[in-house]
């Protein structure tokens, strides 16, 4: 399988491209970790189940996502620095199509 | 003072674990949580959520397998004390030690066992900048007392479930009860949403949706919050009291000062032998340490806390000797006299 390159700004404004696999049912949040591109315990705290709003990350190229579920919707709505371009990248599966994505972690609450 | 033998911080599953291992060794234990309940995580923030990795369980509820270890440690007669959080900790000179919650409880014990997971949830505080200066002066994070919001006007904001049951029962005792949130759309369970629903018709709660409060206002006492409307619109709110209620989040809090070596917001600890930490009689085990290869898995959780128990034993006991002994041949002998044994074979001579 092919790796997709990911480009991602970390909450020091440091950016950082990354190859990120497409077959180990990986997601963004565990990308992010996978580089340790933000400290362990600050990210991905409930692991990855849209029930804390570590991993809150702005989308900052024109990639379709797929949309959000009801879950991330609810978190989303009660996280804050929320923006229109908020998601949380446990609910971003890394597929093919991500190719060339950008993101900015959203800070720390 | 409460004594023990093993003082354990986190009444997660490695914490409750930790019991049933002691108690195979007749050692006893309490366990110090911030939660009200036993559970850790599981109980706080997954409780109707699948586990597939706990061995000989295919799958199992993170609730259900709270109650399960709950059970099985029964013999063991832990204590606990809920809904309070290790704040201190002293080292006497026969090397025991004195942890004193936030509440004043003190704990007196040879061995303590951290099994702290995250840290101890701690109500996620909403971004107002003015919020500290009203803290106890109008905004709480939790409810205690709720007789203190009778025939005040209250203002709660948040989606979940602690916003929607706060609602449902102040509106029966408080003058006035707002509940705001950015959405329209609540996550709580459906009977919830649909009494919310009921009361905002009755005129019993006044509801606010998509709107957040973005300020304070008072002099010394809380008196109005500033509420956002959708459209950027902002209206001011007459309010004695104002409750958000979004949700718990972990931190390590007063541990991180203990005096530990702390790496990757985790306590480092020897994982060749005992998982002790850099102070003799202090252990570490489950989601809250860190060593090299650490995974944060329940599984690895109960290991730790069986070789912590095995390790403490001795320091208790310097000069006893002791070998592991497996349950199907040991049984359980509970201290509260229960015994659970292997049933003895049939021996019985064929004619």
């Amino acid at each position: 399988m092919t790796d997709v390159t990911i480009t991602i700004t970390d909450r020091e404004g440091v950016t950082h491209e990354v190859l990120a696999p497409t077959d180990m049912n990986m997601n963004l949040m565990e990308v992010v970790r996978s580089f340790e591109l933000a400290p362990e315990g600050t990210i991905g705290v409930c692991g990855g189940m849209a029930m804390c709003a570590s991993c809150q990350c702005y989308i900052e190229s024109d990639h379709a996502l797929p949309e959000k579920g009801d879950e991330e919707e609810a978190m989303l709505s009660e996280a804050f620095f929320v923006q229109e371009n908020s998601r949380l990248g446990c609910q971003i599966h890394i597929t093919p199509e991500l190719d060339g994505l950008k993101i900015t972690l959203a800070p720390e609450e | 003072m409460i004594k023990t033998d093993i003082l354990i911080i986190g009444a997660g599953p490695t914490g409750l674990f930790a019991v049933f291992e002691a108690g195979l060794l007749q050692l006893r234990c309490h366990i110090i949580d911030a939660l009200p309940q036993p559970g850790g995580q599981l109980a706080e923030i997954y409780p109707k959520k699948p586990i597939y990795d706990i061995p000989g369980f295919p799958e199992v509820l993170a609730g259900d397998l709270v109650d399960n270890l709950m059970e099985q440690i029964k013999p063991f007669q832990p204590g606990f004390t809920l809904g309070e959080r290790a704040e201190t900790i002293q080292k006497l000179e026969d090397g025991s030690f004195i942890v004193t919650t936030n509440k004043g409880t003190q704990h007196h014990a040879p061995i303590i066992a951290i099994a702290g997971g995250l840290g101890s949830f701690e109500p996620r505080k909403p971004l107002i900048p003015n919020i500290h200066q009203f803290e106890d002066k109008g905004v709480a994070y939790f409810i205690r007392n709720p007789d203190v919001y009778r025939n005040k006007k209250v203002v709660i904001a948040g989606g979940g479930d602690s916003a929607l049951d706060w609602s449902i029962f102040l509106a029966h005792i408080a003058a006035e009860v707002t509940l705001i949130h950015r959405r329209n759309e609540f996550r709580g369970a459906l009977d919830s949403v649909e009494k919310v629903q009921e009361l905002k018709k009755l005129g019993k709660i006044n509801l606010i949706t998509p709107a957040e409060v973005v300020g304070l206002k008072g002099i010394d006492q809380l008196e109005a919050a500033i509420v956002q409307m959708d459209d950027k619109t902002e209206v001011t709110i007459e309010t004695d009291a104002f409750i958000p209620l979004f949700g718990l989040s972990p931190k390590l809090g007063p541990i991180a000062d203990w005096g530990l070596e702390i790496e990757k917001n985790a306590i480092k600890v020897d994982n060749t032998l005992d998982y002790q930490t850099n102070i003799p009689g202090i252990y570490a085990i489950g989601d809250v340490n860190t060593y090299p290869g650490k995974l944060k898995l329940i599984l690895c959780g109960f290991h730790e806390a069986t070789l912590m128990c095995q390790s403490a034993y001795q320091r208790i006991h310097p000069n006893k000797r002791y070998v592991m002994k497996y349950t199907t041949v040991g049984g359980i002998h509970g201290f509260d006299g229960s015994v659970k044994e292997a049933p003895k074979a049939v021996v019985k001579a064929i004619e």
